[in-house]
């Protein structure tokens, strides 16, 4: 018996934290002055900061680095160099400055503000950087001789910044105009209220009856006449473009009461202008379009702050490596034409349609229909944009010009999970197109029964209008999307990440829960291994370690978790294929490596009886070296975790593709034996849901690796995937949770239910606010300007109690 | 009552002048970004123990 893992157990004893990313050092450990690391990559960063003096930055309070890209190559960024790429991503030049403004996700603390805006210490062509905090960008101004705009982006993707480079940058450009002109309406409109509030203060203190004052009187009059017409036409233009935009589709908006509202005061004031009798109505219109712009900026602003932006077409590679010649060259997506030759290199998007080159792909098409197993395509075969290569690099001969927006769009389908959301959207749907003809039954009816019953023109028109504009759809449109906004970014910062608000009110209705073993409930990372076989030499280890490194199966991560002190080879591997539930596969030169089952390298399958472990077993040129007896630990709490969710009234299940193995244990943790079941393949997991959820009425919450159970996860209500790493990312899944948390889920379904109470509670404010607000309108109690008021104070109001409410839930659930 | 016509023609002025003044803020982007000067202030500018300042 060969034991390795001495030294690694020693190791973890004491925990290294790298000194500049934070992390705990889980592989190789580089020390330097005196510091840890935990890659060579964030050692990098740390020489590069200490050359040019910058060690200050980890000074600043709550420093930590960022892990630099480990998919960084040189040339990546040589796309950057295409004049209709660069033009494209300049903001603006002059032949000797240029600037630029880019999006740098990782952006995450003060000391990042600090780092990147000292950017013209590492290269003085920077002549400055200048960073916006809330939307992740920095904008560079750089001398265009000195420094090329590709060596820019490999500087500061260097330091730990990846700038997210999209050529859709034009229409963020759009986006920051747009919210200037927001400001200038809202600017203006106060500007107007104000003045004519002022003008109008003989009227409301009945002042200037008396005849030598009459001309004061049109004077002001015609002044808030002009005053007002910037208003209507100006500030409350998007009011107008949304409400016939809506009208063109042929159903009424939230804006087409208001428009109408609006354009009625308008007219009546006009009228009394004109005619002589009467101050009009300017006041409440400007007031209310101001406090309407008001209330709709601070909704936007709410709603930018917790929407989950999970930007689809961050997935794609925008520069795409086409080959000329037989050199390779970086192409913009765009700028694909059919028969160019693009090489996709593993875990690359195919970005066109196209026919392959290379003897054979494993195309992973997940991200178009869910489907998570990769197929295997042969020479001359078709293979369609959105897959994505698993293995070695592949040639491919482009067919068709494929535009970016196609692929986008083919993310945001999301086929695989519509059914799952539809319940939620057509609620809001059905207030939308509601609410608005309601209102204007009642207005309508209100107005006719002032004016031809009661015979109060006066009255009619404030009732008419003032119904309108103080009814408001927000609070019943919104506080769903409010609570799960913010409850989705509480889930964020406890390291859950859900998908969409939808997953989050599935998730609440959950009573039955489906755990997979091996990677969910065992920890894919320490793990008794032990090599059992002929002695294993250091070069042997080498090709094991590699091999494994290739995969993101549980077995094979523990393994290279193991034999940590073994460096890793950077020669590219052939043939590489990887056959769920049997083992991987792979060229090293000309041997023939294989790790997997027994039946998949051919050693005879011992039937003895202990299950505790599992077994890896490696083959080299056929010739079977030994296997790995991997003993899983489970992780910590897990026991604990359960029962409480079996004490709220849950059923667990374990449903696992593995052998019986450590079955005392877990019929005590899981009640008894009749909720464990083993040996299922990937179809009998989906079978074993569906049974769930059509026979006993249940709704399921499958939480499993994502690798073998992605159809399980799909079929279940509600499918978790759990990840020791959170870049692995399975699309069939609802929500990726790290391994560490699962232990708190019984308090993530119970902040998810909480979720439910506080819509439901905010529902019941907006709908009693509206009724008040109707009832003192119909009875024309109340002032135009007072409506307007009102609106926007429901929606501040409701958005207040969401957000106060789920904090307050979410502090007391996750406190212990 | 004739100077309530300079009073409100001065008045409109006077406003005019602060919708302008606001108007030049936004679009100077003033307004862009409401949360990073508030960091940059506290943020020291690192001592270089190399080059003590010769450069100034």
């Amino acid at each position: 018996m060969n034991v390795l893992n001495e030294d690694r157990k020693q190791e973890t004893a004491a925990r290294h934290i790298c000194y500049h990313c934070g992390e705990e050092c889980r592989e190789e450990i580089i020390i330097a002055d005196g510091h840890e690391f935990c890659c060579n990559g964030c050692f990098n960063v740390y020489d590069i900061l200490k050359e040019s003096d910058l060690c200050g930055y980890y000074a600043v309070e709550g420093a930590t680095g960022i892990s630099p890209d480990k998919a960084y190559f040189n040339g990546k960024y040589d796309y950057l160099e295409l004049p209709e790429v660069s033009g494209k991503i300049i903001e603006f030049t002059d032949h000797q400055l240029s600037r630029v403004n880019w999006h740098i996700p990782g952006m995450h603390c003060s000391s990042c503000i600090w780092l990147l805006e000292q950017l013209y210490k590492f290269n003085p062509a920077v002549r400055s950087s200048v960073v916006n905090f809330p939307e992740k960008k920095v904008r560079i101004t750089f001398e265009t001789e000195k420094i090329r705009l590709s060596e820019l982006a490999a500087l500061i993707s260097r330091i730990g910044y990846e700038p997210y480079i999209s050529l859709n940058d034009l229409g963020d450009r759009q986006i920051k105009k747009w919210n200037r002109t927001r400001l200038y309406k809202i600017g203006i409109a106060g500007f107007c209220f104000g003045n004519i509030m002022m003008l109008s203060f003989p009227e409301y203190f009945h002042l200037g009856n008396t005849g030598s004052d009459q001309n004061l009187r049109v004077t002001f009059g015609f002044l808030n006449l002009a005053l007002s017409i910037p208003v209507l036409l100006y500030c409350a233009g998007d009011f107008f473009k949304s409400a016939w935009s809506a009208l063109k589709g042929k159903y009424l908006n939230i804006d087409a009461p208001i428009v109408l509202a609006l354009l009625s005061i308008f007219g009546l004031s006009l009228y009394q202008i004109l005619s002589g009798t009467g101050p009009g109505y300017f006041d409440s219109l400007t007031g209310a379009v101001f406090f309407m712009l008001t209330g709709r900026f601070f909704q936007d602003k709410t709603y930018d702050g917790i929407s989950f932006d999970r930007d689809y077409k961050s997935y794609f590679p925008v520069g795409v490596s086409v080959l000329k010649d037989g050199t390779e060259a970086r192409t913009p997506i765009t700028g694909l034409a059919p028969g160019d030759i693009v090489l996709v290199r593993n875990a690359e998007l195919i970005p066109a349609d196209a026919v392959l080159l290379s003897p054979e792909a494993w195309i992973d098409y997940s991200f178009v229909s869910g489907e998570a197993e990769p197929v295997s395509r042969k020479k001359g075969d078709t293979v369609y944009a959105g897959g994505k290569q698993t293995g070695t690099a592949i040639q491919l001969e482009v067919l068709r010009k494929v535009s970016q927006s196609y692929l986008t769009q083919l993310w945001n389908n999301d086929a695989f999970s519509r059914e799952k959301e539809d319940q939620n959207k057509t609620l809001s749907a059905r207030i939308n197109r509601y609410f608005s003809v309601i209102v204007l039954i009642i207005a309508t009816v209100t107005f006719l029964i002032w004016y031809f019953v009661k015979k109060d023109p006066e009255t009619a028109f404030r009732a008419f209008t003032t119904c309108l504009l103080v009814a408001c759809p927000c609070g019943l449109l919104f506080s769903s999307t409010f609570t799960n906004g913010n409850i989705l970014s509480l889930f964020g910062i406890n390291r859950c990440y859900p998908k969409n608000a939808d997953a989050v009110e599935c998730l609440s209705h959950i009573d039955t829960v489906v755990f997979d073993k091996t990677g969910t409930i065992t920890r894919s990372e320490e793990a008794d291994v032990q090599f059992v076989g002929k002695e294993l030499s250091e070069d042997e280890l080498v090709i094991i370690r590699t091999v494994a490194a290739q995969s993101s199966h549980p077995l094979s991560r523990m393994i290279v978790g193991n034999l940590g002190h073994i460096q890793l080879s950077k020669r590219s591997l052939g043939n590489y294929a990887e056959v769920s539930g049997a083992g991987i596969e792979v060229l090293w030169g000309k041997q023939e490596i294989r790790l997997g089952s027994a039946a998949w390298v051919g050693a005879p399958s011992e039937n003895s009886n202990d299950l505790s472990f599992s077994r890896v077993y490696v083959s080299m040129d056929q010739v079977v070296l030994g296997y790995f007896a991997i003993r899983v630990q489970y992780r910590d709490n897990l026991p604990e975790a359960i029962s409480a969710l079996q004490k709220c009234g849950f059923k667990t299940f374990l449903l696992s593709g593995d052998k019986p193995a450590d079955q005392p244990f877990l019929s005590g943790v899981f009640g008894n034996e009749a909720m464990l079941h083993f040996n299922r393949k990937p179809d009998e997991k989906l079978e074993f849901i569906k049974t769930l959820q059509n026979r006993e009425n249940r709704n399921v919450l499958m939480i499993g690796d994502g690798l073998n159970d992605a159809g399980a996860l799909r079929q279940s209500n509600v499918g978790m995937a759990v990840s020791d790493d959170t870049g692995n990312f399975s699309p069939s899944c609802d929500m990726i949770m790290e391994g560490r948390q699962l232990s708190r889920l019984p308090a993530f379904i119970r902040l998810a239910r909480s979720g439910q109470k506080i819509i439901k509670a905010s529902f019941a404010v907006s709908v009693i606010y509206n009724i008040l607000g109707l009832f003192f309108a119909i009875g024309g109690k109340l002032s135009p300007v007072l409506a307007a008021i009102l609106m926007p104070v429901s929606l501040i109001t409701i958005v207040a109690f969401t957000t106060a409410a789920s904090n307050l839930a979410a502090s007391r659930i996750f406190r212990d | 009552m004739s100077a309530f016509y300079v009073m409100i023609i001065t008045s409109l002025f006077i406003a005019v002048a602060f919708l302008s003044a606001f108007i030049w803020s936004v679009r100077k982007g003033h307004y862009d970004d409401d949360y990073t000067p508030s960091i940059r202030i506290l943020l020291d500018e690192p001592v270089s123990e190399k080059s003590t300042r010769k450069d100034k």
